[in-house]
């Protein structure tokens, strides 16, 4: 096991190098907008040097000038020891962009997770259990229509109902306008009632696959000799399914849960930029927009990251939960 | 079970020929494996449901586009009032002065002329120069220096009727002056004038040369010049207390003026109420557009046709592209295994951990900032969604090709000496297919909703062409989010019920391609 775990790590490392490296050279591809405007925009100043003379003097305050391979090996020496150097667009480091707004979205995302799988799970599972019947078509089909709503679709309908016609919510942003003058427990409630409607988008989104994940699986185990088994014993339909069978179930479940973990670290950058919610989703859309490479350069490597951590405690914790998997 | 329940429908099928004996052959109506998936495909009626609204959505999209009145980029307008500033109107109250000699009548005489005005005497003197006043009227007085007058300080000025004429300083002494004492003609510079009750001035032909009034009309533009008639009808509306008239100029063209009387400048704003065409934006439904038209005055259902074929060609050749590089590569992978195997895979591996949104985002940046031609543009996001998501196919395909690899009817093709091409073609791709119609058909959905996203953000298809992504873009701005529901509502709708199709039908075919399912 621990030498498995060693393999996948190592091979890990080796993709994360190569998916760095794509990046990188993509980003370098890229006109340097970025550059450009700041070296136009000081060259306007008056008495200022002319535009080349800028551009020349950011390319090289920026580390654009040598080529794309030295380039990702300086970039690569300096991540080693932890240096992601400064935004451009946020000029501040990196790391500092990063913790200031990471954690909001983490706390989004778990929030948002929770209810996903109090919501998903129980459906999928009831959907399963009366394959075939009016429940179980109105669930896969809520479950489908969740997979196939677009996200911002989705959030503009929200904000029709709930801010413009009902007027409960905000349309965007973290804080209302008068949250300075709140008392540290309003501060907090403010926020929680601004990311109501963020929740509800991720919730409703995301929550259709694990649905269908669910049933899926519960129809496979209801299939199964030792169900059957247990149905010949005479035990009570009941404890059938939510002793024999749900264990089972959460085999899989588990594996897809503690793969989706990591990711809620990357944030939910299409819902936060419709909300203007200033999380990390949020932060690296505008670094992007903007050109900003060490911003997305660090936000890139760190989503690919996360995947990979994703991919390898899902199939760790395969071996772990279910006894008949064994991983050499 | 199912294959006893297969033949049982086949059974009743055949059942009118009575004249078979029972073991005869043609009683049984022998089904192709196709036909099959097809039969059990068709008595699923949710995915049905889904077939019939994916072809509606490709008759909508394909054909609508020309059944449809108008074109995609056809631009609509309506004549809309406008009312724009026009002129000012000022009853002139203070004394203005017309200069005869600029050296003798300068500004600072201005003054100390108003101020002896004022004082009611006839006489002043400023820096050793003497100036006499002489009373017309109660407002006008002629200034004159050494005999000879240099200025007028009147609240009645004279203006030139023409465009282009002017009027000069004896030619406008002389009408004061007649105007005042209440002659009917006067001579000025050597031709005689007549000079009527209103204050119009002609000369012997009958042509008015200018006029006398209290009034003074500006124009706001600087290029407008007001016909006499026009002035008229404005002063008189001003002294009759009129809000608003409608004049038909030297062109025939109609305006309806507004006044308004400004007490802190102690004028009428005049405002040209003019009709004007202008772009049909955010027009409501109506016989016309049936969902009314969008920012750019353009038919909303037209545009929605064209934004559905291009949202589904994106959405194909996407797919297209994704099935194509990850046939290949995962077939390659799986057939040849070994190193070959490990390389690909490892491939898949960093196209797999590649962010897909943010990459396309960048991209989409980039040709913001290079200024990319629209169509060029959707190429480019064709090819690169294509690049970045045949990665889960080729995993699919090499799983698929691995496990089939290792059956007996793979050993049996072996044993008989079969090419191995042919094998690769004719026995283990047809039983690829099943699972990868599957996932390209649910591919189609995300890939749609995923160009619709860049799209929204603004970072995908772009105007002039139509997407059902970009036609909710509008969205962003409250205004639209508030008034207009006809603008986005309709595209969400598309948008979602096209994806909700694809997967349903996805849905379909994987249960009707399973053998093992119970229905």
């Amino acid at each position: 096991m621990r030498k498995y775990i060693l393999k996948r790590l190592l091979q890990s490392v080796i993709i994360l190098f190569f998916v760095a490296f794509i990046i990188y050279a993509l980003m370098r591809c890229l006109p340097t907008s970025f550059i450009e405007a700041a070296a136009r925009q000081k060259s306007m100043q008056p008495g200022s040097k002319s535009y080349e003379e800028w551009m020349e003097q950011l390319t090289v305050m920026y580390n654009m000038d040598g080529s794309i391979i030295s380039g990702y090996f300086k970039w690569l020496g300096s991540m080693l020891r932890g240096d992601f150097g400064d935004s451009w667009k946020y000029t501040v480091p990196v790391l500092t962009k990063f913790n200031d707004t990471v954690w909001l979205s983490f706390a989004m995302g778990l929030i948002s997770f929770i209810f996903e799988l109090i919501i998903a799970i129980p459906l999928g599972i009831i959907a399963a259990t009366k394959q075939y019947s009016k429940t179980d078509y109105t669930i896969s089909v809520i479950a489908l229509a969740g997979i196939s709503l677009p996200t911002f679709f989705f959030a503009s309908l929200l904000k029709l109902l709930f801010s413009v016609k009902l007027g409960w919510f905000d349309l965007y942003g973290l804080i209302g306008r008068n949250y300075d003058q709140l008392s540290a427990f309003g501060q907090l409630m403010d926020k929680a009632n601004h990311l109501v409607m963020p929740i509800i988008t991720l919730v409703v989104v995301s929550m259709g696959a694990l649905m269908r994940y669910t049933r899926t699986n519960m129809l496979e185990v209801l299939n199964a000799d030792y169900i059957r088994t247990a149905r010949a014993k005479g035990l009570s339909e009941r404890r059938v399914i939510y002793h024999h069978a749900f264990r089972n179930t959460l085999i899989p479940i588990v594996t897809i849960v503690g793969g989706t973990l990591p990711t809620l670290f990357s944030g939910a950058l299409i819902t936060e930029t419709l909300f203007a919610i200033p999380g990390i989703g949020y932060a690296s859309y505008q670094a992007m927009i903007a050109g900003d490479i060490p911003f997305s350069m660090f936000f890139l490597v760190f989503t690919a990251l996360l995947t990979l951590i994703g991919n390898l405690i899902a199939d760790v914790l395969y071996a772990v939960v279910d006894p008949r998997v064994r991983i050499a | 079970m199912e294959d006893m329940k297969d033949k049982k429908d086949m059974l009743e099928t055949a059942a009118p020929s009575e004249e078979f004996s029972l073991s005869d052959d043609r009683r049984v109506k022998v089904l192709s494996p196709g036909q099959l998936v097809l039969k059990r495909f068709f008595r699923n009626r949710l995915a049905v449901t889904g077939m019939v609204i994916l072809l509606a959505m490709f008759i909508f999209s394909f054909v609508g586009g020309l059944l449809s009145p108008y074109e995609e980029d056809q631009k609509f307008y309506r004549v809309d009032a406008q009312a724009k500033d026009y002129a000012g109107i000022v009853h002139n109250e203070e004394f203005r002065y017309t200069v005869g000699d600029k050296e003798l009548f300068k500004s600072t005489v201005h003054a100390q002329a108003l101020k002896a005005i004022l004082q009611g005497k006839d006489s002043f003197e400023y820096k050793g120069t003497g100036y006499t006043l002489e009373k017309l009227t109660d407002d006008a007085y002629v200034v004159s220096s050494g005999g000879s007058p240099v200025g007028i300080a009147s609240k009645e000025l004279v203006n030139p009727s023409a465009q282009d004429g002017s009027v000069s300083f004896e030619f406008s002494l002389a009408a004061l002056r007649a105007k005042a004492s209440g002659e009917k003609t006067f001579t000025a510079e050597g031709n005689e004038y007549d000079i009527g009750e209103d204050g119009i001035i002609t000369d012997k032909s009958g042509t008015e040369i200018a006029y006398v009034s209290q009034y003074i009309v500006r124009a706001v533009m600087s290029d407008v010049f007001f016909s006499r008639e026009l002035k008229n009808q404005l002063i008189d509306a001003v002294e009759a207390g009129q809000k608003s008239f409608e004049y038909t100029d030297e062109n025939g063209v109609t305006a309806e003026y507004i006044l308004k009387y400004d007490a802190a400048n102690k004028s009428w704003d005049v405002k040209q109420e003019i009709d004007t065409k202008v772009f049909d934006t955010y027009s409501a439904p109506s016989k016309e557009h049936w969902l009314g038209t969008d920012r750019n005055g353009m038919d909303m259902l037209t545009r929605l046709m064209y934004g559905g074929r291009i949202s589904l060609i994106i959405g194909f050749v996407v797919v297209f592209i994704e099935a194509l590089i990850g046939v290949v590569l995962g077939g390659i992978a799986g057939y040849f295994g070994g190193w070959v195997d490990g390389l690909i895979m490892r491939i898949v591996d960093v196209f797999y951990c590649l962010p897909f949104l943010p990459i396309m985002i960048i991209l989409g940046a980039a040709m913001d900032a290079a200024n990319v031609p629209s169509f060029t543009r959707m190429m480019y996001m064709m090819i690169t969604l294509g690049i970045l998501g045949w990665a889960g196919v080729a995993r699919l395909v090499r799983g698929q090709i691995l496990s089939l690899r290792e059956q007996e009817f793979m050993t049996a093709t072996e044993a008989c000496g079969i090419a191995p091409s042919r094998r690769i073609f004719r026995h283990l791709i047809p039983n690829v297919m099943p699972q990868l119609i599957v996932y390209m058909t649910m591919g189609l959905g995300t890939t749609i909703i995923l160009e619709a996203t860049l799209s929204f953000l603004g970072l995908g298809v772009r105007f002039p062409f139509a997407s059902w992504g970009n036609i909710i873009n509008d969205v962003n701005d409250t205004f639209v989010l508030t008034n207009y529901w006809f603008i986005w509502i309709p595209a969400g709708v598309l948008l979602l019920i096209t994806v909700l199709a694809f997967n349903i039908v996805g849905d379909g075919l994987r249960d009707a391609f399973d053998p093992k399912m119970k229905r």
